[in-house]
């Protein structure tokens, strides 16, 4: 892996990537304006992108930068802009108490989950042995690593989800078509 | 499937790999010249828009400073830039309004890292790739990094709390994401070609199969409309489309912070025209010679192929410039309608023809080569022929001028009738 031959450097994008990628998610939840939180979600996504580079899972950070950071926050802020036309100032905050202490219960939840699990030991057979991101990479190609199990050993998650999406954007189009239109 | 870069280093085993420390210090080198190169053509661009539109209108175009060629133009542009007086309007976002020229500059810049722009240069150190940096990724790092682009234009749409430039943002974004899928998607058929997503592997093998232009010319035609689009260019600038929006979502920017957003617009045209030619066109493969990409490489080999790229981006960069002081623009619905309902269902139809092509091809044992490319030309040719003449016919390539029908027209003599401001302005 990357950090058997640069240590310093993988251990410095590390940190600066996973604190840049906390503080931002902090910020993210804080913000009181719509167009900010989502900028500071987007300055999230670009860091975890950075860190699965890091961990030579180098198709999958770029699709997080493409798919999520490019194109469905995009959507985002394009729907959040059209709701939020005044001064950030002006804006009240809409959150109220229960819903705040329940994020946080949630949160303090999933905190608990990921320290138990970090601690937890992992049967060798659930790991994946080290340097064997890199075989990978070297043998198929960023795109064939990811590509040969998705279409060989989980073609029937794939599909079913590609199903899944389908029924989405069905599902989108009978929203968006609106009747009072059609008939004018 | 061929293994081109085992290939290509396989036909020149006397030149080792460059070492960390030779790495380190080229691409610091690499970083330095091709970061040069790609500001001033940006700069001198502006220059090249100036006399070319001249020249298309009959006019003389900036003459005055730097003699009568009008050469320091882009430097007194620069000063200019930097002396004006810095406004902020009264109800912009101060924050976001002064990152959005930021957020459209740095993408802009940075994709030009990934583009090979020369046959490797063999040094005593090792083989050293003409290229900044060559991601695994490749391709798709181009595709990531420019779908990021759209943040400048939006934000700075959004935050300077003007109408037009609000509309301008949101047609932006609109445009932007619509052509980006067609842009991807355009490009799929190249990848298939390559088998692999970096774009060396993909120089490497229009040396050896013909360029893509030839073999998948309707994806060429996709990508190069789709450009147009991404980079706001003409017949595509509805986000700062003058005689609707003012300036769109520039309006309220000046001095520096302005000029950032035309900048980064020169940055992303020379950045689409490199990627043209690398993906269509050969890249850095000189013409008319055979196996250039497979060594032995020289400096001299380096150089022409260098200038070989250069003049080919140029043309590109000239094409985008001639097409704007040509054509009119898109209306907005026109837009859309041409990048829904005709080149992403085009993207898509072609996407299975050529798999399909390569699966038949791959399993009757052929291997890239001339019989290779030259059924994927046969092809290539009948489907031009389907796509353009006989699916076309004025109907779905151009809605832009293709002509109304007659219940669409009456349909708008009935609304104009309605309406209280015009009677019979369609007439």
């Amino acid at each position: 892996m990357t950090h058997d031959y640069y240590p310093l450097f993988y251990t410095f994008n590390f940190y600066f990537f996973g604190v840049a990628a906390i503080a931002s998610a902090i910020a993210f939840v804080t913000r009181k304006s719509p167009v900010t939180a989502a900028l500071w979600l987007v300055t999230t996504m670009f860091s975890l992108a950075a860190i699965y580079i890091l961990l030579d899972a180098q198709f999958i950070g770029v699709m997080q930068v493409l798919v999520y950071a490019g194109a469905i926050m995009v959507v985002f802020l394009f729907v959040v802009m059209l709701l939020n036309l005044g001064h950030p100032s002006e804006i009240a905050d809409a959150r109220g108490k229960v819903p705040v202490l329940a994020a946080a219960l949630i949160g303090i939840a999933l905190l608990a989950e990921i320290m138990t699990i970090s601690r937890t030991h992992i049967e060798p057979h659930f790991a994946v042995a080290p340097g064997y991101a890199v075989d990978q990479l070297k043998q198929y190609g960023a795109v064939g690593s990811v590509a040969r199990p998705l279409f060989n050993e989980y073609l029937l998650a794939f599909e079913l989800t590609s199903v899944l999406l389908l029924v989405a954007i069905a599902g989108a189009v009978v929203l968006g078509r609106r009747k009072d239109i059609d008939a004018s | 499937m061929i293994n081109f870069p085992a290939l290509l280093q396989a036909a020149n085993p006397q030149l080792p790999p460059a070492g960390d420390g030779v790495f380190v210090i080229f691409t610091l080198i690499k970083l330095v010249i091709v970061f040069s190169i790609y500001m001033v053509s940006a700069a001198l661009l502006t220059l090249a828009e100036r006399k070319i539109s001249a020249w298309i209108q009959g006019r003389h175009g900036p003459n005055r400073v730097g003699g009568r060629g009008g050469w320091l133009q882009p430097a007194a542009d620069g000063v200019k830039s930097f002396m004006k007086e810095e406004t902020y309007p009264a109800a912009a976002y101060k924050p976001i309004f002064i990152l959005a020229p930021v957020l459209a500059f740095i993408p802009a810049m940075t994709t030009i890292a990934v583009i090979p722009f020369g046959a490797p240069l063999p040094t005593r150190w090792g083989l050293i790739p003409m290229i900044v940096a060559d991601l695994p990724v490749g391709f798709l790092f181009v595709l990531a990094i420019s779908s990021l682009g759209v943040y400048g234009i939006v934000l700075a749409g959004w935050s300077s709390n003007n109408k037009y430039a609000l509309l301008g943002g949101l047609r932006s974004s609109a445009q932007m994401i619509s052509y980006e899928i067609s842009m991807g998607m355009s490009t799929i058929p190249v990848l298939l070609l390559a088998g692999n997503v970096t774009l060396s592997t993909i120089v490497t093998q229009q040396a050896y199969g013909g360029w893509n232009v030839v073999n998948l010319t309707i994806a060429f035609f996709i990508f190069l409309v789709a450009a147009f689009a991404e980079t706001n260019r003409l017949p595509f600038d509805l986000p700062e489309a003058e005689s609707e929006l003012v300036a769109g979502y520039h309006t309220e920017y000046s001095a520096m912070k302005f000029s950032l957003f035309p900048i980064s617009e020169y940055c992303n045209m020379v950045t689409a025209s490199a990627l043209m030619v690398t993906l269509f066109f050969g890249g850095w493969d000189v013409p008319f010679t055979g196996r250039d990409n497979i060594g032995p490489f020289s400096g001299w080999l380096t150089l022409l192929s260098i200038v070989i790229f250069l003049l080919k981006t140029a043309f590109f960069l000239f094409f985008y410039i001639w097409v704007r002081w040509t054509l009119p623009r898109f209306r907005y619905d026109q837009l859309m309608s041409l990048g829904w309902r005709f080149m992403l269902p085009l993207s898509l139809a072609y996407i299975v023809i050529i798999a399909t092509a390569v699966l038949i091809l791959d399993s009757a044992g052929i291997h890239r080569g001339a019989m290779y490319s030259s059924i994927l030309g046969v092809l290539n040719m009948a489907l031009v022929v389907i796509v353009f003449a006989i699916l076309d016919r004025g109907r779905i390539i151009s809605p832009a001028y293709g002509r109304a029908r007659a219940d669409q027209i009456a349909k708008l003599r009935a609304a104009s009738a309605r309406s209280p401001l015009s009677a019979g302005a369609i007439d």
